[in-house]
Protein backbone atom coordinates (compact mmCIF):
# COMPACT_ATOMS: atom_id res chain seq x y z
CA UNK A 1 0.00 0.00 0.00
CA UNK A 2 1.34 3.60 -0.57
CA UNK A 3 1.63 4.14 3.46
CA UNK A 4 4.07 1.30 4.12
CA UNK A 5 6.27 3.37 5.22
CA UNK A 6 4.62 5.05 7.78
CA UNK A 7 3.90 3.61 11.01
CA UNK A 8 0.86 1.56 10.95
CA UNK A 9 -2.32 2.70 13.34
CA UNK A 10 -1.97 -1.08 14.33
CA UNK A 11 0.14 -3.97 13.73
CA UNK A 12 0.06 -7.34 15.14
CA UNK A 13 2.99 -9.92 14.53
CA UNK A 14 2.82 -13.65 15.36
CA UNK A 15 0.07 -13.95 17.90
CA UNK A 16 -1.04 -16.83 19.14
CA UNK A 17 -4.08 -17.28 21.21
CA UNK A 18 -5.97 -20.00 22.83
CA UNK A 19 -8.99 -21.50 24.81
CA UNK A 20 -7.64 -23.32 27.21
CA UNK A 21 -5.91 -25.80 25.79
CA UNK A 22 -7.31 -24.98 21.96
CA UNK A 23 -4.86 -23.39 19.88
CA UNK A 24 -8.01 -20.59 17.97
CA UNK A 25 -4.95 -18.52 16.33
CA UNK A 26 -1.66 -19.97 14.72
CA UNK A 27 0.53 -16.94 14.16
CA UNK A 28 -1.62 -14.00 12.63
CA UNK A 29 0.16 -11.27 11.48
CA UNK A 30 -0.72 -7.99 10.01
CA UNK A 31 -0.96 -4.09 9.41
CA UNK A 32 -3.77 -1.27 9.08
CA UNK A 33 -2.85 1.50 7.88
CA UNK A 34 -3.97 4.97 9.48
CA UNK A 35 -6.82 6.04 8.15
CA UNK A 36 -7.80 2.85 6.32
CA UNK A 37 -10.40 0.17 5.93
CA UNK A 38 -9.05 -3.13 6.34
CA UNK A 39 -10.83 -6.34 6.19
CA UNK A 40 -11.21 -9.46 7.72
CA UNK A 41 -12.38 -12.72 5.75
CA UNK A 42 -13.24 -15.73 6.77
CA UNK A 43 -15.74 -18.70 7.42
CA UNK A 44 -17.19 -19.66 10.48
CA UNK A 45 -14.67 -20.63 13.39
CA UNK A 46 -11.55 -19.13 11.49
CA UNK A 47 -10.78 -16.91 14.22
CA UNK A 48 -11.82 -13.44 13.22
CA UNK A 49 -13.31 -12.67 16.70
CA UNK A 50 -10.39 -14.05 18.82
CA UNK A 51 -8.20 -12.40 16.67
CA UNK A 52 -10.39 -9.04 17.73
CA UNK A 53 -10.58 -10.22 21.34
CA UNK A 54 -6.72 -10.83 21.68
CA UNK A 55 -6.55 -6.95 19.86
CA UNK A 56 -8.71 -5.49 22.70
CA UNK A 57 -7.00 -7.15 25.55
CA UNK A 58 -10.34 -9.47 26.23
CA UNK A 59 -8.13 -12.47 25.39
CA UNK A 60 -4.20 -12.32 26.27
CA UNK A 61 -2.13 -13.59 23.02
CA UNK A 62 0.35 -16.63 23.82
CA UNK A 63 2.53 -15.12 21.72
CA UNK A 64 3.88 -12.56 19.33
CA UNK A 65 3.13 -8.43 19.58
CA UNK A 66 0.01 -6.03 19.36
CA UNK A 67 1.66 -2.42 18.76
CA UNK A 68 -0.74 0.86 18.29
CA UNK A 69 1.00 3.21 16.30
CA UNK A 70 4.69 1.35 17.38
CA UNK A 71 3.36 1.16 20.85
CA UNK A 72 3.01 -2.18 22.45
CA UNK A 73 -0.17 -2.51 23.80
CA UNK A 74 -0.48 -6.99 23.75
CA UNK A 75 -1.11 -8.31 27.38
CA UNK A 76 -2.78 -4.66 28.25
CA UNK A 77 -5.87 -4.85 30.55
CA UNK A 78 -9.08 -3.75 28.04
CA UNK A 79 -9.73 -0.97 29.83
CA UNK A 80 -6.04 0.45 29.59
CA UNK A 81 -6.65 -0.56 25.17
CA UNK A 82 -10.29 1.45 25.03
CA UNK A 83 -8.17 4.70 26.92
CA UNK A 84 -5.67 4.09 24.37
CA UNK A 85 -7.68 4.53 21.15
CA UNK A 86 -9.33 1.38 20.59
CA UNK A 87 -12.87 0.80 19.78
CA UNK A 88 -14.60 -3.03 19.94
CA UNK A 89 -17.79 -3.05 18.61
CA UNK A 90 -18.72 -7.22 19.33
CA UNK A 91 -20.23 -9.87 17.50
CA UNK A 92 -23.59 -9.93 18.27
CA UNK A 93 -23.78 -5.86 19.51
CA UNK A 94 -23.68 -6.91 23.19
CA UNK A 95 -25.72 -3.78 23.72
CA UNK A 96 -26.78 -3.04 27.90
CA UNK A 97 -30.73 -4.23 26.67
CA UNK A 98 -32.16 -3.14 29.78
CA UNK A 99 -29.94 0.83 29.84
CA UNK A 100 -31.28 3.70 27.84
CA UNK A 101 -29.51 4.37 24.35
CA UNK A 102 -28.35 7.30 26.00
CA UNK A 103 -26.94 5.73 28.98
CA UNK A 104 -25.34 3.12 26.60
CA UNK A 105 -23.90 5.75 24.65
CA UNK A 106 -22.42 7.58 28.15
CA UNK A 107 -21.08 4.30 28.87
CA UNK A 108 -19.02 4.14 25.56
CA UNK A 109 -17.38 7.43 27.20
CA UNK A 110 -16.71 5.55 30.00
CA UNK A 111 -13.27 5.88 29.93
CA UNK A 112 -13.25 8.98 28.99
CA UNK A 113 -12.86 12.73 31.90
CA UNK A 114 -16.67 14.00 32.41
CA UNK A 115 -15.52 17.15 30.80
CA UNK A 116 -14.09 15.79 27.85
CA UNK A 117 -16.95 17.14 25.49
CA UNK A 118 -18.80 13.85 25.41
CA UNK A 119 -21.99 15.76 25.39
CA UNK A 120 -20.60 17.00 21.97
CA UNK A 121 -19.64 14.08 21.05
CA UNK A 122 -23.11 12.22 21.41
CA UNK A 123 -24.31 15.01 19.24
CA UNK A 124 -21.84 13.88 16.77
CA UNK A 125 -23.38 10.25 16.65
CA UNK A 126 -26.66 11.37 16.69
CA UNK A 127 -26.05 13.31 13.59
CA UNK A 128 -24.91 9.90 11.93
CA UNK A 129 -27.45 8.17 13.57
CA UNK A 130 -30.57 10.41 13.52
CA UNK A 131 -32.96 6.86 14.47
CA UNK A 132 -30.76 6.82 17.59
CA UNK A 133 -31.80 10.50 18.65
CA UNK A 134 -35.15 9.84 18.67
CA UNK A 135 -34.81 6.68 20.55
CA UNK A 136 -32.49 8.21 23.14
CA UNK A 137 -34.92 7.17 26.29
CA UNK A 138 -36.09 3.81 24.95
CA UNK A 139 -34.81 0.88 26.11
CA UNK A 140 -31.44 -0.22 24.18
CA UNK A 141 -32.91 -3.99 23.99
CA UNK A 142 -36.06 -2.86 22.52
CA UNK A 143 -34.31 -1.68 19.50
CA UNK A 144 -34.69 -3.61 16.30
CA UNK A 145 -31.33 -5.54 15.23
CA UNK A 146 -30.31 -2.71 12.69
CA UNK A 147 -31.11 -0.18 15.16
CA UNK A 148 -28.89 -1.82 17.91
CA UNK A 149 -25.54 -3.07 15.69
CA UNK A 150 -26.31 1.27 14.52
CA UNK A 151 -25.98 1.89 18.68
CA UNK A 152 -22.88 -0.94 19.07
CA UNK A 153 -21.05 1.55 16.33
CA UNK A 154 -22.19 4.77 18.06
CA UNK A 155 -21.40 3.72 21.50
CA UNK A 156 -18.12 2.47 19.85
CA UNK A 157 -17.51 5.81 18.51
CA UNK A 158 -17.84 7.80 21.79
CA UNK A 159 -14.96 6.51 23.15
CA UNK A 160 -13.15 8.82 20.22
CA UNK A 161 -10.54 5.69 19.07
CA UNK A 162 -8.41 5.86 16.59
CA UNK A 163 -9.42 2.36 15.36
CA UNK A 164 -12.60 1.00 15.66
CA UNK A 165 -12.90 -3.13 14.92
CA UNK A 166 -16.00 -4.04 14.04
CA UNK A 167 -16.97 -8.03 14.27
CA UNK A 168 -19.60 -8.85 11.75
CA UNK A 169 -21.24 -5.23 11.47
CA UNK A 170 -23.95 -7.06 8.86
CA UNK A 171 -24.63 -9.97 10.74
CA UNK A 172 -28.32 -10.63 10.62
CA UNK A 173 -29.43 -7.60 9.20
CA UNK A 174 -31.66 -6.86 5.60
CA UNK A 175 -29.06 -6.05 2.40
CA UNK A 176 -30.22 -2.20 2.60
CA UNK A 177 -29.71 -2.23 5.98
CA UNK A 178 -26.35 -3.56 5.50
CA UNK A 179 -25.83 -0.59 3.34
CA UNK A 180 -26.93 2.05 5.19
CA UNK A 181 -24.42 0.91 8.18
CA UNK A 182 -21.67 0.39 5.86
CA UNK A 183 -21.87 4.10 4.34
CA UNK A 184 -21.90 5.21 8.04
CA UNK A 185 -18.72 3.66 8.98
CA UNK A 186 -17.08 4.88 5.32
CA UNK A 187 -18.27 8.20 6.64
CA UNK A 188 -16.92 8.35 10.16
CA UNK A 189 -13.59 7.09 8.27
CA UNK A 190 -13.24 9.65 6.20
CA UNK A 191 -14.68 12.32 8.24
CA UNK A 192 -13.88 11.31 11.91
CA UNK A 193 -10.65 9.91 10.62
CA UNK A 194 -11.13 6.56 12.52
CA UNK A 195 -8.96 3.71 10.86
CA UNK A 196 -11.56 0.43 11.02
CA UNK A 197 -10.59 -2.72 11.25
CA UNK A 198 -13.42 -4.78 9.98
CA UNK A 199 -14.29 -8.34 10.17
CA UNK A 200 -16.52 -9.99 8.42
CA UNK A 201 -18.04 -12.83 6.47
CA UNK A 202 -19.86 -11.04 4.00
CA UNK A 203 -17.27 -10.62 1.81
CA UNK A 204 -17.81 -8.49 -1.31
CA UNK A 205 -19.64 -6.10 0.73
CA UNK A 206 -16.43 -6.08 3.24
CA UNK A 207 -14.18 -6.00 0.54
CA UNK A 208 -16.34 -3.16 -1.41
CA UNK A 209 -15.99 -0.87 1.53
CA UNK A 210 -12.26 -1.96 2.31
CA UNK A 211 -8.88 -0.76 1.00
CA UNK A 212 -7.29 -3.81 1.40
CA UNK A 213 -8.34 -7.39 2.91
CA UNK A 214 -6.93 -10.58 4.89
CA UNK A 215 -8.15 -13.87 4.49
CA UNK A 216 -8.07 -15.84 7.63
CA UNK A 217 -8.81 -19.88 7.68
CA UNK A 218 -8.04 -21.93 10.88
CA UNK A 219 -5.78 -19.45 12.52
CA UNK A 220 -3.69 -18.24 10.11
CA UNK A 221 -3.56 -15.82 7.51
CA UNK A 222 -3.88 -17.66 4.14
CA UNK A 223 -3.96 -15.00 1.63
CA UNK A 224 -3.98 -10.96 1.41
CA UNK A 225 -4.10 -8.15 -0.86
CA UNK A 226 -5.65 -5.01 -2.16
CA UNK A 227 -9.59 -5.30 -2.39
CA UNK A 228 -9.49 -5.18 -5.93
CA UNK A 229 -7.59 -7.67 -6.34
CA UNK A 230 -8.66 -9.73 -3.85
CA UNK A 231 -12.61 -9.30 -5.38
CA UNK A 232 -11.01 -10.73 -8.60
CA UNK A 233 -9.58 -13.66 -7.32
CA UNK A 234 -11.08 -16.68 -8.62
CA UNK A 235 -10.26 -18.44 -5.09
CA UNK A 236 -12.37 -15.63 -3.34
CA UNK A 237 -14.76 -15.52 -5.65
CA UNK A 238 -15.51 -19.27 -5.50
CA UNK A 239 -14.77 -19.41 -1.84
CA UNK A 240 -16.37 -16.23 -0.21
CA UNK A 241 -18.54 -14.76 -3.10
CA UNK A 242 -20.58 -17.28 -4.04
CA UNK A 243 -19.51 -17.00 -7.91
CA UNK A 244 -20.39 -20.66 -9.59
CA UNK A 245 -18.26 -21.24 -12.94
CA UNK A 246 -20.17 -22.35 -15.04
CA UNK A 247 -19.51 -26.47 -16.84
CA UNK A 248 -18.09 -29.15 -15.55
CA UNK A 249 -19.00 -27.54 -11.98
CA UNK A 250 -17.74 -30.85 -8.93
CA UNK A 251 -14.81 -31.29 -11.49
CA UNK A 252 -13.37 -27.64 -11.37
CA UNK A 253 -14.15 -27.05 -8.08
CA UNK A 254 -12.21 -29.70 -6.66
CA UNK A 255 -9.63 -28.83 -8.77
CA UNK A 256 -9.85 -24.95 -7.54
CA UNK A 257 -10.33 -26.19 -4.05
CA UNK A 258 -7.74 -23.69 -2.24
CA UNK A 259 -5.03 -23.26 -4.29
CA UNK A 260 -3.62 -21.09 -1.84
CA UNK A 261 -1.92 -23.87 0.54
CA UNK B 1 -57.29 -2.97 63.62
CA UNK B 2 -55.77 -6.01 64.31
CA UNK B 3 -54.96 -7.21 61.17
CA UNK B 4 -53.43 -3.45 60.32
CA UNK B 5 -50.83 -4.34 63.06
CA UNK B 6 -49.88 -7.53 61.91
CA UNK B 7 -49.26 -5.75 58.43
CA UNK B 8 -47.06 -3.11 59.62
CA UNK B 9 -44.90 -6.26 61.86
CA UNK B 10 -44.88 -8.40 58.35
CA UNK B 11 -43.66 -5.56 56.25
CA UNK B 12 -41.14 -4.71 58.85
CA UNK B 13 -39.56 -8.04 58.59
CA UNK B 14 -40.17 -8.10 54.89
CA UNK B 15 -38.01 -5.13 54.80
CA UNK B 16 -34.62 -6.92 56.41
CA UNK B 17 -35.55 -9.99 54.32
CA UNK B 18 -36.06 -7.86 51.57
CA UNK B 19 -32.36 -6.03 52.24
CA UNK B 20 -31.26 -9.47 52.71
CA UNK B 21 -32.16 -10.13 49.52
CA UNK B 22 -31.13 -7.21 47.74
CA UNK B 23 -27.58 -7.99 48.50
CA UNK B 24 -28.04 -11.16 47.46
CA UNK B 25 -29.21 -10.38 43.99
CA UNK B 26 -26.67 -7.32 43.61
CA UNK B 27 -24.02 -10.21 43.77
CA UNK B 28 -25.27 -11.99 41.68
CA UNK B 29 -26.33 -9.92 38.84
CA UNK B 30 -22.97 -8.44 38.57
CA UNK B 31 -20.83 -11.69 39.03
CA UNK B 32 -23.26 -14.50 38.78
CA UNK B 33 -21.80 -15.81 42.43
CA UNK B 34 -24.80 -17.04 44.41
CA UNK B 35 -23.73 -15.98 48.32
CA UNK B 36 -25.28 -17.98 50.66
CA UNK B 37 -23.05 -16.28 53.40
CA UNK B 38 -25.63 -12.81 52.96
CA UNK B 39 -27.29 -14.13 55.85
CA UNK B 40 -24.34 -14.51 58.06
CA UNK B 41 -23.02 -11.20 56.22
CA UNK B 42 -26.15 -10.02 57.65
CA UNK B 43 -25.56 -11.12 61.52
CA UNK B 44 -22.04 -10.48 61.14
CA UNK B 45 -22.98 -6.80 60.42
CA UNK B 46 -25.58 -7.16 63.79
CA UNK B 47 -23.06 -8.00 65.88
CA UNK B 48 -20.33 -5.87 64.76
CA UNK B 49 -22.94 -2.88 65.40
CA UNK B 50 -23.47 -4.43 68.84
CA UNK B 51 -19.98 -4.79 69.42
CA UNK B 52 -19.58 -1.04 69.12
CA UNK B 53 -22.43 0.22 70.86
CA UNK B 54 -23.84 -1.67 73.42
CA UNK B 55 -22.75 -0.94 76.80
CA UNK B 56 -21.36 -3.85 78.02
CA UNK B 57 -18.88 -3.88 74.68
CA UNK B 58 -17.33 -0.68 73.87
CA UNK B 59 -20.15 1.54 74.78
CA UNK B 60 -19.73 3.91 71.38
CA UNK B 61 -22.64 6.06 70.49
CA UNK B 62 -25.01 4.85 68.17
CA UNK B 63 -24.65 7.39 65.68
CA UNK B 64 -20.98 6.41 65.40
CA UNK B 65 -21.12 2.71 65.91
CA UNK B 66 -23.90 2.74 62.85
CA UNK B 67 -21.03 4.29 59.95
CA UNK B 68 -18.36 2.52 61.75
CA UNK B 69 -20.02 -1.01 61.04
CA UNK B 70 -20.86 0.56 57.76
CA UNK B 71 -17.51 1.13 56.88
CA UNK B 72 -15.94 -1.79 58.55
CA UNK B 73 -18.63 -4.57 56.84
CA UNK B 74 -17.96 -2.73 53.09
CA UNK B 75 -14.56 -3.13 53.52
CA UNK B 76 -15.20 -6.83 54.21
CA UNK B 77 -17.46 -7.38 51.71
CA UNK B 78 -14.38 -5.88 49.30
CA UNK B 79 -11.74 -7.78 50.75
CA UNK B 80 -13.60 -11.06 50.34
CA UNK B 81 -13.95 -10.36 46.30
CA UNK B 82 -11.03 -9.80 46.05
CA UNK B 83 -8.94 -12.63 48.22
CA UNK B 84 -11.91 -14.93 47.36
CA UNK B 85 -14.12 -14.47 45.17
CA UNK B 86 -12.25 -13.66 42.36
CA UNK B 87 -9.88 -16.81 42.07
CA UNK B 88 -13.35 -18.53 41.44
CA UNK B 89 -13.74 -17.02 38.19
CA UNK B 90 -13.85 -19.73 35.63
CA UNK B 91 -14.69 -22.06 37.95
CA UNK B 92 -18.46 -23.74 38.18
CA UNK B 93 -21.46 -22.13 40.23
CA UNK B 94 -21.54 -24.96 42.31
CA UNK B 95 -17.67 -24.28 43.62
CA UNK B 96 -18.66 -20.48 44.03
CA UNK B 97 -21.79 -21.79 46.06
CA UNK B 98 -19.59 -24.18 48.08
CA UNK B 99 -17.76 -21.65 49.02
CA UNK B 100 -20.03 -19.11 50.35
CA UNK B 101 -21.80 -21.69 52.53
CA UNK B 102 -18.43 -22.69 53.76
CA UNK B 103 -18.09 -18.69 54.59
CA UNK B 104 -21.03 -18.73 56.31
CA UNK B 105 -19.91 -21.24 58.60
CA UNK B 106 -16.99 -19.30 59.40
CA UNK B 107 -18.30 -16.16 59.97
CA UNK B 108 -20.93 -18.06 62.66
CA UNK B 109 -18.13 -19.61 64.22
CA UNK B 110 -16.74 -16.34 64.87
CA UNK B 111 -19.46 -14.44 65.90
CA UNK B 112 -19.98 -17.42 68.77
CA UNK B 113 -16.65 -17.07 69.91
CA UNK B 114 -16.51 -13.60 69.94
CA UNK B 115 -20.07 -12.14 71.18
CA UNK B 116 -21.46 -15.61 72.44
CA UNK B 117 -23.97 -17.47 71.50
CA UNK B 118 -27.10 -16.14 73.19
CA UNK B 119 -29.27 -13.58 71.69
CA UNK B 120 -28.32 -9.91 72.04
CA UNK B 121 -30.60 -7.07 71.35
CA UNK B 122 -29.00 -3.80 69.98
CA UNK B 123 -29.20 -0.62 71.73
CA UNK B 124 -30.28 1.72 68.97
CA UNK B 125 -32.74 4.40 69.68
CA UNK B 126 -35.64 3.04 68.18
CA UNK B 127 -35.51 0.14 69.84
CA UNK B 128 -38.75 -0.83 72.73
CA UNK B 129 -40.46 2.07 72.06
CA UNK B 130 -44.40 2.06 70.98
CA UNK B 131 -46.34 4.71 69.36
CA UNK B 132 -49.69 4.75 69.50
CA UNK B 133 -52.01 5.76 66.47
CA UNK B 134 -55.51 6.36 66.96
CA UNK B 135 -55.69 3.26 68.95
CA UNK B 136 -53.21 1.43 67.04
CA UNK B 137 -50.24 0.25 69.09
CA UNK B 138 -47.30 0.34 66.61
CA UNK B 139 -43.59 -0.17 67.36
CA UNK B 140 -41.73 2.76 66.44
CA UNK B 141 -39.01 0.14 65.81
CA UNK B 142 -41.01 -1.59 63.24
CA UNK B 143 -42.10 2.07 61.60
CA UNK B 144 -38.06 2.79 61.91
CA UNK B 145 -37.53 -0.22 60.08
CA UNK B 146 -40.18 0.72 57.04
CA UNK B 147 -38.54 3.97 56.94
CA UNK B 148 -35.87 3.04 56.65
CA UNK B 149 -35.85 0.66 54.17
CA UNK B 150 -37.65 3.27 52.17
CA UNK B 151 -34.79 5.73 52.30
CA UNK B 152 -32.72 3.29 51.81
CA UNK B 153 -33.86 2.02 48.30
CA UNK B 154 -34.06 5.04 47.26
CA UNK B 155 -30.87 6.14 47.89
CA UNK B 156 -29.77 3.01 46.37
CA UNK B 157 -32.01 4.07 43.11
CA UNK B 158 -30.41 7.33 42.34
CA UNK B 159 -26.96 6.03 43.06
CA UNK B 160 -27.56 3.15 40.16
CA UNK B 161 -29.64 5.31 37.75
CA UNK B 162 -27.58 8.45 38.10
CA UNK B 163 -24.15 8.20 39.17
CA UNK B 164 -21.21 6.63 37.19
CA UNK B 165 -20.56 3.76 38.86
CA UNK B 166 -24.16 2.88 39.20
CA UNK B 167 -24.10 3.05 35.58
CA UNK B 168 -21.26 1.01 35.28
CA UNK B 169 -22.53 -1.55 38.02
CA UNK B 170 -25.94 -1.96 35.87
CA UNK B 171 -23.60 -2.07 32.49
CA UNK B 172 -21.54 -4.84 34.52
CA UNK B 173 -24.82 -6.99 35.46
CA UNK B 174 -26.31 -6.49 32.11
CA UNK B 175 -23.57 -7.36 29.94
CA UNK B 176 -20.31 -8.69 31.39
CA UNK B 177 -18.26 -9.15 28.50
CA UNK B 178 -19.56 -5.87 27.02
CA UNK B 179 -18.26 -3.72 30.30
CA UNK B 180 -15.13 -5.28 29.34
CA UNK B 181 -15.52 -3.94 25.64
CA UNK B 182 -16.31 -0.49 27.03
CA UNK B 183 -13.43 -0.32 29.20
CA UNK B 184 -15.41 -0.62 32.47
CA UNK B 185 -13.06 -2.17 35.14
CA UNK B 186 -15.29 -5.04 35.68
CA UNK B 187 -13.17 -6.87 38.69
CA UNK B 188 -13.01 -3.34 40.53
CA UNK B 189 -17.03 -3.18 40.01
CA UNK B 190 -17.12 -6.60 41.13
CA UNK B 191 -15.71 -5.98 44.17
CA UNK B 192 -17.39 -2.22 44.71
CA UNK B 193 -20.79 -4.82 44.61
CA UNK B 194 -19.55 -6.99 47.24
CA UNK B 195 -18.73 -3.39 49.58
CA UNK B 196 -21.90 -2.49 48.45
CA UNK B 197 -23.49 -6.13 49.34
CA UNK B 198 -21.64 -6.05 52.54
CA UNK B 199 -23.48 -2.56 53.68
CA UNK B 200 -26.70 -3.45 52.95
CA UNK B 201 -26.62 -6.66 54.72
CA UNK B 202 -25.42 -4.55 57.82
CA UNK B 203 -28.30 -2.21 57.56
CA UNK B 204 -30.72 -5.15 57.63
CA UNK B 205 -28.39 -6.39 60.46
CA UNK B 206 -28.79 -3.23 62.29
CA UNK B 207 -33.03 -3.25 62.13
CA UNK B 208 -33.45 -6.50 62.69
CA UNK B 209 -31.40 -6.51 66.10
CA UNK B 210 -33.04 -3.01 67.08
CA UNK B 211 -36.59 -4.59 66.80
CA UNK B 212 -35.78 -7.73 68.07
CA UNK B 213 -32.36 -10.02 68.79
CA UNK B 214 -29.86 -11.57 67.18
CA UNK B 215 -27.41 -14.60 68.13
CA UNK B 216 -24.86 -16.30 65.59
CA UNK B 217 -27.66 -18.39 63.74
CA UNK B 218 -29.61 -15.66 62.82
CA UNK B 219 -27.69 -15.63 59.77
CA UNK B 220 -30.19 -18.49 58.62
CA UNK B 221 -32.96 -15.86 57.52
CA UNK B 222 -30.99 -16.12 54.76
CA UNK B 223 -32.57 -18.60 53.68
CA UNK B 224 -35.82 -16.49 53.87
CA UNK B 225 -33.90 -13.95 51.96
CA UNK B 226 -32.99 -16.32 49.32
CA UNK B 227 -36.55 -17.73 48.85
CA UNK B 228 -37.82 -13.76 48.58
CA UNK B 229 -34.94 -13.44 45.68
CA UNK B 230 -36.43 -16.04 43.93
CA UNK B 231 -39.93 -15.03 44.01
CA UNK B 232 -38.69 -11.82 43.17
CA UNK B 233 -37.42 -13.29 40.05
CA UNK B 234 -33.68 -13.45 41.00
CA UNK B 235 -32.23 -11.22 38.36
CA UNK B 236 -34.40 -7.74 39.76
CA UNK B 237 -33.77 -5.42 42.36
CA UNK B 238 -37.10 -4.17 42.97
CA UNK B 239 -38.69 -7.82 42.63
CA UNK B 240 -35.76 -9.11 45.90
CA UNK B 241 -37.87 -6.24 48.07
CA UNK B 242 -41.11 -7.42 46.96
CA UNK B 243 -40.42 -10.80 47.35
CA UNK B 244 -39.25 -9.72 51.06
CA UNK B 245 -42.02 -8.47 51.36
CA UNK B 246 -44.79 -10.76 50.49
CA UNK B 247 -42.79 -13.38 52.76
CA UNK B 248 -42.86 -11.08 55.37
CA UNK B 249 -46.44 -10.01 55.44
CA UNK B 250 -47.42 -14.03 55.18
CA UNK B 251 -45.57 -14.88 58.45
CA UNK B 252 -47.74 -13.34 60.73
CA UNK B 253 -51.04 -13.62 58.96
CA UNK B 254 -50.03 -17.78 58.55
CA UNK B 255 -48.87 -17.93 62.20
CA UNK B 256 -52.51 -15.93 63.57
CA UNK B 257 -55.12 -17.65 60.96
CA UNK B 258 -52.90 -21.53 60.33
CA UNK B 259 -52.55 -24.53 62.41
CA UNK B 260 -49.96 -23.77 64.31
CA UNK B 261 -46.93 -25.90 63.30
CA UNK B 262 -47.99 -25.25 59.72
CA UNK B 263 -47.26 -21.75 59.68
CA UNK B 264 -43.71 -21.72 58.73
CA UNK B 265 -44.50 -23.61 56.09
CA UNK B 266 -46.54 -21.14 54.40
CA UNK B 267 -43.61 -18.87 52.92
CA UNK B 268 -42.04 -22.11 51.41
CA UNK B 269 -45.46 -23.29 50.16
CA UNK B 270 -45.44 -19.71 48.81
CA UNK B 271 -42.39 -20.22 47.08
CA UNK B 272 -43.58 -23.29 45.18
CA UNK B 273 -46.47 -22.05 43.98
CA UNK B 274 -44.76 -19.08 42.58
CA UNK B 275 -42.20 -21.50 40.90
CA UNK B 276 -45.10 -22.96 39.69
CA UNK B 277 -46.68 -20.45 38.44
CA UNK B 278 -44.44 -18.61 36.81
CA UNK B 279 -41.27 -20.57 36.34
CA UNK B 280 -40.81 -18.57 33.27
CA UNK B 281 -39.29 -15.36 35.30
CA UNK B 282 -37.22 -17.48 36.70
CA UNK B 283 -35.87 -19.84 34.00
CA UNK B 284 -35.67 -17.20 31.65
CA UNK B 285 -33.22 -15.57 33.65
CA UNK B 286 -31.15 -18.37 33.76
CA UNK B 287 -31.23 -18.77 30.00
CA UNK B 288 -30.19 -15.36 29.43
CA UNK B 289 -27.05 -16.04 31.32
CA UNK B 290 -24.08 -16.57 28.93
CA UNK B 291 -21.53 -19.19 30.29
N1 LIG C 1 -14.96 -19.69 24.41
C1 LIG C 1 -14.36 -20.59 23.62
N2 LIG C 1 -13.88 -21.75 24.13
C2 LIG C 1 -13.26 -22.66 23.35
N3 LIG C 1 -13.07 -22.52 22.04
C3 LIG C 1 -13.53 -21.40 21.46
C4 LIG C 1 -14.19 -20.39 22.21
N4 LIG C 1 -14.54 -19.37 21.39
C5 LIG C 1 -14.10 -19.76 20.16
N5 LIG C 1 -13.50 -20.96 20.21
C6 LIG C 1 -12.89 -21.69 19.08
O1 LIG C 1 -11.88 -20.88 18.50
C7 LIG C 1 -11.95 -20.94 17.09
C8 LIG C 1 -12.08 -19.54 16.52
O2 LIG C 1 -13.33 -18.98 16.94
P1 LIG C 1 -13.78 -17.51 16.59
O3 LIG C 1 -14.97 -17.20 17.41
O4 LIG C 1 -12.61 -16.62 16.71
O5 LIG C 1 -14.19 -17.68 15.08
P2 LIG C 1 -14.83 -16.62 14.09
O6 LIG C 1 -13.93 -16.54 12.91
O7 LIG C 1 -15.13 -15.36 14.78
O8 LIG C 1 -16.16 -17.36 13.67
P3 LIG C 1 -17.62 -16.76 13.35
O9 LIG C 1 -17.59 -16.27 11.95
O10 LIG C 1 -18.51 -17.94 13.50
O11 LIG C 1 -17.89 -15.68 14.34
C9 LIG C 1 -13.11 -21.84 16.75
O12 LIG C 1 -12.59 -23.11 16.43
C10 LIG C 1 -13.93 -21.91 18.00
O13 LIG C 1 -14.52 -23.17 18.14
MG1 LIG D 1 -16.80 -14.37 15.20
Amino acid sequence: MSQSNAVPMLSVSNIESYYGPIIAIRGISLEVPKQRIVAVLGANGAGKTTLLKTISGIMEPEKGAVMLEGQAIGGDEPAAIVRKGVAHVPEGREIFPLLSVRDNLSLGAYTRPAADGIAEDMEMVFGYFPILKERAGQLAGTLSGGQQQMLAIARGMMARPRIMLLDEPSLGLSPLAVKEIFAVIRRLNVEQGVTMMLVEQNARAALELADYGYVLELGRVVMEGSSSRLLSSPDIQEFYLGVKESGQRGQRRWKRRKTWR
Amino acid sequence: MESLQLLVSGLANGCVYGLIALGFVLIYKATEALNFAQGDMMMLGAFVTLGLTNDHYWALPFWVSVPIALLLMGAFGYVLEITLLRRMSGQSQIAVVVLTVALGFIIRFLAGAIWGHEPQSLESPIAGVNVRLSGLVLGLDEVAVILVTIVLTGLLYLGFAHTRLGLAMQATSQNQLAAYYMGIPVKRVSALIWCLSGVVATAAGILLASKGSIDPNSGFLGIKAFAAAVIGGLGSLPGALLGGLVIGVIEPFAARYVAAGFSQVVPYAVLLLVLIIRPSGILSQVRDKKV
